[in-house]
């Protein structure tokens, strides 16, 4: 589903990437970890072109993003994208963040458009909030939001750039469960994150970054109980710590 | 006594031969140049900023020129150029003083709109553009609204300035409320008409502030928690 072949990104003289060669699979839940400034955003916003890469390539469902061709927008309809601010948009309702996309993009009917938005609602657990601002809300009703914001364009894959990290601590199992929710349904969901319970619990794999590149990957069991790379222990070993 | 000279000089100015219409119909022709003008100058402005943040170097090109020449020029000799030289073939002076005027504020407009879009969270692009909006559609639904409302105060100061630099269209001979006021003054030597212009344009900027202030806080509603 998600094909990437020696993905290079830099920024000015930083190398941010460093030849990502990866293969996700459909309906594969992937959770990326690792210290800051390892590459792990970079890498997801990739593979939306949020970020334009320097070198390598990238497929989806069999597409090549990279060709300079390739329309971009047609393949963001069917990948979803929730970010750490949530990025609601503040002059509409949260009714209005759910049907822009449906009714601009798929000409959808606003009474159509609304008893979707609804239906997603009630998947977040947020239809008493259809109709108010965004403002109004709190951190993880945002966040629950702009998940269903995503999940209005029926999208085929989902990125999750640290949903959580922006959310009081009491907020962070709010958002989680939603996103357990989708993972027990199968969507492919590639995901950037510091919950390391959670990606224990969700994950079918879990990739390591470190210095631009996928260092280690495997199952949670693998890679968080018998971590093979040293980087990798120190790394767990830290966060381990904090916790 | 006094009031008595007083009284002789208003009625002179204003009441004697319906003077006072001369300076409600200079009001007319002022607010038409001014609103005119508003219209001109936003969709102008709206385009030149677009061209200006396009990252297309020709575009860039010509909205700088022009902001250039607009902004580093006074709108008077704008004004006369515009009337007996760009436009020499139209007869109608409020129209060419609305097209003079309006490329003016264009120029202003297209900065505000620019500081607008600027100051909107680069994040809102990232999500409107995650979803599958093109770049207009961005702009359009995402973008573009919330500018305006960051550029809307400095807008109204716009308007505002608009409003009272249309004065100098008597250089055109068009008989906006200054020119009212200046004829009157000059039929009767007193300085009654001028003092009644005066205290017009200040009445309705008053009026604009408050209207301003009200358009300001309803489109801020959704900004209240």
């Amino acid at each position: 589903m998600i094909s990437v072949e020696n993905l290079c990104k830099t920024f000015g003289k930083l190398q941010v990437l460093n030849g990502v060669t990866e293969h996700i699979e459909k309906g594969e839940q992937v959770v990326i970890i690792g210290p800051s400034g390892s590459g792990k955003s970079t890498f997801l916003r990739c593979l939306n072109l949020l970020e334009i890469p320097t070198s390598g390539k990238i497929f989806i469902e069999g597409e090549e993003i990279t060709d300079p061709h390739h329309d971009i927008n047609r393949l963001r309809q069917k990948m979803g994208m929730v970010f750490q601010q949530f990025n609601l948009f503040p002059h509409y309702s949260v009714l209005g963040n759910i049907t822009l996309a449906p009714m601009k993009l798929k000409k959808m009917k606003a009474k159509d458009a609304e008893d979707l938005a609804m239906s997603l609602l009630s998947k977040v657990g947020l239809t008493a909030k259809a109709n108010v601002y965004p403002a109004q809300l709190s951190g993880g009703q945002k966040q629950r939001v702009a998940i269903a914001r995503a999940l209005a364009m029926g999208p085929d894959i989902m990125l999750f750039d640290e949903p959580t990290s922006a959310l009081d601590p009491e907020m962070v199992g709010e958002v989680l469960k939603v996103m357990a929710d989708l993972a027990r349904d199968g969507m492919t969901m590639v995901l950037v994150t510091h919950e390391m319970a959670f990606a224990k619990e969700v994950a079918q794999r879990v990739f390591f970054m470190d210095g631009g590149k996928i260092l280690e990957q495997g199952t949670p069991e693998e890679l968080f109980n018998h971590p093979q790379e040293q980087r990798t222990k120190d790394f767990l070993e830290r966060v381990r710590d904090c916790k | 006594m006094v009031f008595a000279e007083l009284y002789d000089k208003i009625y002179l100015s204003l009441i004697y031969a319906d003077r006072w219409k001369q300076l409600f119909q200079g009001l007319g022709v002022t607010a038409e140049i001014t609103l005119g003008a508003l219209c001109v100058g936003i969709v102008l402005g709206v385009l030149i900023c677009l061209m200006k943040i396009s990252g297309n170097k020709p575009l860039q090109w010509i909205a700088d020129i022009y902001l250039t020449v607009i902004r580093g020029t006074p709108m008077v000799v704008q004004l006369l150029i515009m009337w007996y030289f760009v436009l020499v073939a139209m007869d109608n002076k409020v129209l060419a003083a609305i097209i003079a005027f309006g490329i003016n504020s264009g120029a202003y407009v297209a900065e505000i709109i620019r500081g607008g879009i600027l100051a909107v969270d680069y994040g809102q692009t990232e999500a409107g553009r995650s979803l599958g909006l093109n770049y207009v559609q961005n702009m359009r639904y995402i973008v573009l609204p919330q500018a305006f409302k960051n550029a809307l105060p400095p807008l109204g100061n716009e308007l505002i300035t608009l409003f009272k630099e249309t004065a100098i269209v008597g250089y055109i001979a068009l008989k906006d409320l200054t020119r009212a006021a200046d004829t009157i003054r000059s039929a009767t030597y007193s300085p009654v008409a001028l003092f009644t212009a005066a205290l017009l344009y200040l009445l309705v900027v008053l009026i604009l502030t408050r209207l301003l202030a009200i358009f300001e806080r309803r489109l801020r509603a959704s900004d209240k928690r």
